[in-house]
């Protein structure tokens, strides 16, 4: 049970029971959480106050690290096409992280032709087109370039597309929304390398590839390239893994995940897009006009309530800590607003720091639930004063048929048994 | 090593003023580029433009396409391009409606250059690069007219390839960028 709560602690600021979020500051605060519903070890006769790890020499040391044996079910979840083998997704399971950094090794995956096993000493990069003098840049030159570092999330422009679907579709909330991860990344500001070779006074655009089997390629508008793009070497403090784009990745920031090239090997700085197959057929989206929305860049803000969720189970009235995520293509998160009576009245949630633009920013509110049916809701505002849409309104605008950046608010139910079920409220 | 802020404000600004952009070499960066020779850019260089700049030489026709098609194509896209494991490619050439999202080739694709670089750069999965030229103008006509949009005995190459007008041309709307 929540501890230490006075009667005024427990005034609600919001239907369903919401708590003013500067509860989380009072100190001694202690509160129930939803729980994935998991099998516990069957150990009666292990005394918790003397167990055997205890009386005997730890593990060797660890050239490296590995989760717990015990985590082992906190893994990507791979979905998608897999014929061809090479294409479809895997997905990080929110539901299971906290703070704002994704595990290296639990960032979603979106291939189109595979994850190559690039050799960094036989990598390039080049960089021609309008240029002053075209360049090729090995993984060594790059590395001795001055570098930054940005904590960025990464979306794909196809994250939470089952939210077009006619029925809301129940699944854990990372196996629905988790193209999404957030990383630190580290590597050359793309400025710097763009003007060594010198851009041309009639250069606008260019088109990225990367080395994967289906040479990817992408054109995008050199302003924000030069703007804030890099060639990152390092996520999360190490090389990148193969799977996110070793040895070299373009980072875009607040773009859609496509423009973030993997396995980066060239950049043609042109005058006009290429009109590759993923800008024109695909990360495009049909509205009901007849007419599509194409180079749909920015990822919108969105938000999630990533406890408690789909496939975790509350145990009675209590005190809860809702937590969750949120993010914006367009810079910080301004605030984050929970409701727990369908929509009907809305509190504040409370900003965890740090709250950086392009970044995951984690938002907790408490919630003192009655054991009755409730629907929470989470509803992202960014410092643009962009306000993450009801669902009803982004399929009024867009139809259904777009399957791109999909942003509406996300609902889930609570029924009195504590369980949840992703609904449309 | 982080970059300071005024920094990457300079390199920033300096992107937006233009040719003056050689100004940017005032930062401590280092030059470790190798210059490239056009001969070796070329070795590079893949990219295919929609008014036809950077396709190949080559040729190839819709029944050249056709035999090309049912050997690498149809045992994932469907015999007669209706899609299987792999998306359907063949439909009417008729743009999208909120009734009929069609998004084959000849009902959504802008540009039939984008049908090339992409056969050309990424098919088959399996082997991608394998295709010659030749093949992959076939393809292409084939595609293109099993779609409606050329004729049957119509030639694609490098010079008829561009001046293809395709049905939804006019369909999309530029979001995030200026259209020119």
């Amino acid at each position: 049970m929540a501890r230490n709560l006075s009667e005024n602690d427990l005034k609600p600021v919001a239907g369903g029971g919401l708590l003013d979020r500067r509860l989380l500051l009072k100190s001694g605060l202690v509160l129930a959480t939803a729980q994935s519903v998991s099998t516990s070890v069957g150990a009666d006769e292990v005394d918790p106050s003397d167990p055997p790890w205890q009386r005997k020499t730890g593990g060797p040391f660890t050239t490296y690290g590995t989760p717990s044996p015990f985590e082992k079910y906190v893994i990507r979840n791979i979905g998608g096409n897999r014929t061809p083998a090479g294409d479809g997704v895997s997905w990080t399971p929110l539901e299971d992280l906290e703070g704002i950094i994704t595990p290296s090794g639990l960032h979603f995956e979106r291939h189109h032709d595979g994850v190559p096993a690039i050799d960094p000493a036989l990598h390039r990069l080049v960089i021609h087109g309008l240029v002053r003098q075209p360049l090729e840049f090995t993984v060594e030159s790059l590395l001795r370039y001055p570098m930054q570092s940005r904590f960025l999330f990464i979306e794909c422009g196809g994250n939470s597309n089952a939210g077009w679907h006619e029925e809301p579709i129940q699944r854990p909330v990372g196996a629905f929304h988790g193209l999404v991860s957030c990383s630190e990344w580290t590597g050359v500001p793309l400025a710097i390398l763009l003007n060594e070779a010198g851009i041309d006074a009639g250069a606008s655009w260019v088109i990225a590839e990367g080395a994967d089997a289906g040479l990817l390629n992408v054109s995008l508008p050199l302003s924000k390239l030069v703007d804030d793009a890099m060639v990152a070497l390092y996520q999360n403090g190490e090389r990148i893994r193969p799977e996110n784009g070793y040895p070299l990745r373009l980072i875009v920031p607040g773009w859609e995940g496509i423009t973030s090239v993997k396995w980066l090997r060239r950049l043609h700085v042109t005058d006009t897009p290429s009109m590759t197959r993923n800008e024109t057929a695909k990360y495009t989206e049909l509205l009901p006009s007849g007419k599509a929305r194409m180079f749909t860049f920015v990822m919108d803000a969105k938000s999630l309530i990533t406890s408690p969720s789909p496939g975790q189970k509350m145990y009675g009235a209590d005190t809860y800590e809702i937590r969750g995520l949120a993010w914006s293509g367009r810079g910080r998160i301004a605030k984050v607003d929970v409701s727990a009576d369908g929509g009907k009245s809305w509190a504040e949630a409370h900003l965890q720091d740090p709250v950086l633009p392009q970044c995951f920013t984690r938002f907790r509110m408490p919630w003192a639930w009655n054991g009755k049916p409730a629907v929470l809701k989470s509803r992202a505002t960014d410092e643009t004063g962009y306000v993450q849409p009801e669902r009803e309104v982004l399929v009024k605008e867009r139809g259904r048929d777009g399957y791109f950046h999909y942003n509406a608010i996300v609902s889930w139910a609570v029924d009195e048994d504590g369980e949840i079920t992703h609904v449309y409220a | 090593m982080s970059m300071p802020r005024h920094l990457a404000l300079a390199i920033a600004l300096a992107g937006a003023i233009g040719p003056a952009r050689g100004d940017v070499a005032a930062l401590k960066a280092p030059k470790l580029g190798t210059p490239l020779k056009p001969a070796e850019v070329s070795k590079w260089d893949r990219t295919i433009f929609p008014d036809g700049r950077g396709l190949p030489p080559g040729r190839g026709t819709a029944e050249e396409g056709r035999s090309l098609y049912a050997a690498k194509c149809a045992s994932c896209h469907g015999a007669r391009g209706e899609g299987a494991t792999a998306e359907d490619l063949i439909g009417p050439p008729k743009p999208p409606t909120p009734d009929n999202p069609n998004k084959t080739i000849g009902a959504y694709w802008p540009f039939a250059t984008t049908v090339f670089d992409f056969i050309a750069r990424s098919m088959p999965p399996a082997a991608p690069g394998s295709l010659s030229g030749d093949e992959v103008y076939a393809l292409t006509a084939f595609l293109l007219s099993a779609n409606g949009v050329i004729k049957e005995d119509e030639v694609m190459t490098a010079a008829t390839l561009p001046k293809v007008k395709m049905p939804n041309r006019d369909g999309f709307v530029w979001i995030d960028v200026e259209a020119k």
